[in-house]
């Protein structure tokens, strides 16, 4: 077993021993199966308005009409929940003192990070799954295009890397779990009304700066099915420069 | 095997270790004896690479913990202060997961953790989980982390601390069978652990190495004199003086209850026959006489109390020996 490998091993039975992962999950689960289930039942209603007025062979776009709202309802759920699974990663192991311990054994600090940080990665991707039950029940019923499903969900997966690795920089900043995680929501959230203020501002040079910096555009792109070279590269240059920095930043603790 | 040289950490202006200079042999067992904020942790952070030194070199088994800190992190192992357990793993998951991040892999992490789990006595913990133990038991789980992959050098922060006195006793004859095959440098400010484990002492005051010796010549060379104390009956109006005649007594002081003096005589001269005669046959009522040796909480006391300022009036009874004159300066 490489170290790095053993790190995650211990990161995800920590994660399982604790009702953290639990609590999370039920929550996310239960919150995007109720989206799903309301944009649902509005398809529904439009479909039988739909019908009355053409008469019969009405045909709904569950794409648009339910997929892209709970794409992009999800995204929202994920910015609150993931602060929660990153929150502990370095925060408690400084809290406990074990952060001495991880510090001088004989590991490079690349793999403590690339451990915490794949382990939680592992535990999101598994939440994503199961989400996964949601388009497949309904092509039991009915016909919809899968291509914008498929990138939709490497979408959050992008997004959701990157909402992780916001919570783990933010955790190697304090060893206050509760401030870990309030870093986060806030950094994440600013992020998200860069968006607005680049919309705000138009066509400008400023205005679409603040737009590529958000996520949300992004993100939009790949919910819509549009997979764009320039939003892959915007996610993963943002993932490697946020685990840059939190590399940085817990090898810096050490000298104060 | 441990080398530190001149070794200086500054946090800001404050200087919390100065110059810091010893070595330790392969298969010696050094303490490392001070106060509470004497710079002990500080050091060690330092060889374990966890805290860079802001100048001098550090060097285990001939590599830098600066630049070389991987080759330095395998062959140390490290009891911190407070035992680094995750309180959600077992006993023997937590050993695996230690095992692992130290290399060790399959047959050989078994046998590892069989070894330690026999060597503290924690068989019947062993499955459960390290957050239900009591905080002895967590504490031998720290020193089982830190022998776990055998390394040649052992660097314990005050590893008895929270154990029991049979534990305690335990523990330290586990420290002293692992001297010979393994350098070992536990801190500690009890000092009968030091006498008891260690074959040589390094005490630390303010962030200075004061005093580096085997226990018994350090108290031996930082008692420049010996000292006797006689408590007299009957004591003369003059006895301070014809005391002071006795060929190699330097001084004299009255001290304690009436009748109770001191004497400071020359190194190696044993006057105690002279002082006797000389009582009896006067007829001052000897009642006591003995000789005060001091003991390594003597020259503990000696050498840190320096530091804290604390003045030697207080402790009359104590000998004062480091630098009598500024002291008596100071107190007068």
């Amino acid at each position: 077993m490489t170290p790095v490998s053993a790190i995650m091993a211990k990161e995800l039975r920590s994660y399982f021993v604790s009702p953290v992962v639990y609590v999370v999950s039920a929550v996310f689960l239960l919150i995007v199966g109720l989206l799903a289930y309301l944009y649902i039942v509005f398809a529904g209603a439009q479909a039988i308005q739909l019908m009355q007025l053409q008469g019969g062979q009405a045909q709904i776009n569950l794409n648009d009409l339910v997929f892209r709202n709970l794409f992009a309802s999800v995204r929202f759920v994920l910015l609150i929940v993931l602060p929660i699974l990153t929150m502990r990663l370095f925060a408690e192991e400084r809290k406990l003192r074990t952060f001495e311990f991880l510090m001088t054994s004989p590991i490079g600090l690349n793999e403590i990070v690339a451990g915490k940080f794949m382990s939680v990665l592992l535990v999101f991707l598994g939440l994503l799954g199961l989400t996964g039950l949601i388009p497949l029940t309904l092509s039991l019923f009915s016909d919809f295009d899968w291509y914008p499903i498929l990138t939709g969900y490497l979408g959050l997966a992008l997004l959701g890397a990157f909402f992780l690795s916001v919570g783990l920089l933010a955790s190697a900043l304090t060893e206050n779990q509760i401030v870990a995680a309030f870093v986060s929501f806030g950094f994440l959230l600013f992020m998200w009304l860069l968006a607005g203020l680049g919309s705000l501002l138009g066509d400008t040079t400023a205005g679409q700066v603040l737009s590529y910096i958000s996520f949300m555009e992004h993100y939009d792109h790949l919910v819509r099915g549009l997979v764009d070279t320039k939003d892959l590269v915007y996610f993963v240059s943002a993932l490697i420069l946020l685990l840059f920095l939190a590399h940085r930043v817990v090898d810096s603790t050490r000298w104060k | 095997m441990i080398d530190v040289q001149q070794v200086t950490k500054r946090y800001g202006q404050h200087t919390a270790i100065d110059r810091v200079t010893f070595t330790v042999a392969k298969g010696e067992v050094l303490a490392f004896l001070g106060p509470n904020g004497a710079g002990k942790t500080t050091t060690m952070r330092i060889l374990t690479c966890f805290l860079p030194a802001t100048e001098g070199t550090a060097q285990v088994a001939g590599f830098d913990c600066i630049d070389q800190p991987l080759e330095v992190k395998q062959r140390i192992g490290y009891l911190p202060e407070t035992p680094p357990v995750y309180q959600e793993l077992t006993v023997f998951e937590y050993l695996q997961f230690v095992g692992r991040l130290r290399g060790l892999k399959s047959q050989a992490l078994r046998g590892a953790i069989v070894r330690e789990v026999e060597r503290l006595g924690l068989g019947s913990v062993q499955h459960r989980l390290i957050g239900n133990l009591s905080r002895g038991y967590r504490q031998r789980v720290g020193l089982a982390q830190a022998m776990l992959h055998d390394p040649p050098v052992l660097i314990l922060d005050e590893p008895t601390v929270g154990l029991d006195p049979k534990q305690i006793i335990e523990i330290r004859e586990l420290i002293k069978s692992l001297a010979g095959s393994h350098s070992v440098i536990l801190s500690t400010h009890i000092l009968p652990e030091a006498t008891a484990v260690c074959q040589r002492v390094v005490i630390i005051s303010g962030g200075r190495i004061v005093a580096e010796d085997t226990p018994d010549q350090l108290s031996a060379r930082l008692r420049h004199s010996e000292k006797i104390a006689i408590v007299l009956k009957r004591p003369p109006a003059d006895a301070e003086a014809r005391l002071a005649q006795i060929s190699g007594v330097h001084q004299v002081f009255a001290q304690g209850p009436a009748g109770g003096f001191m004497l400071e005589c020359a190194l190696g001269q044993d006057v105690r026959e002279e002082v006797g005669r000389l009582a009896v046959t006067s007829g001052w009522g000897l009642v006591e006489l003995k000789s005060i040796s001091m003991t390594l909480e003597d020259v503990f006391l000696q050498l840190t109390r320096h530091e804290e300022g604390v003045s030697p009036a207080e402790n009359a009874l104590e000998p004062t020996v480091t630098a009598p004159a500024e002291i008596s300066e100071s107190s007068s």
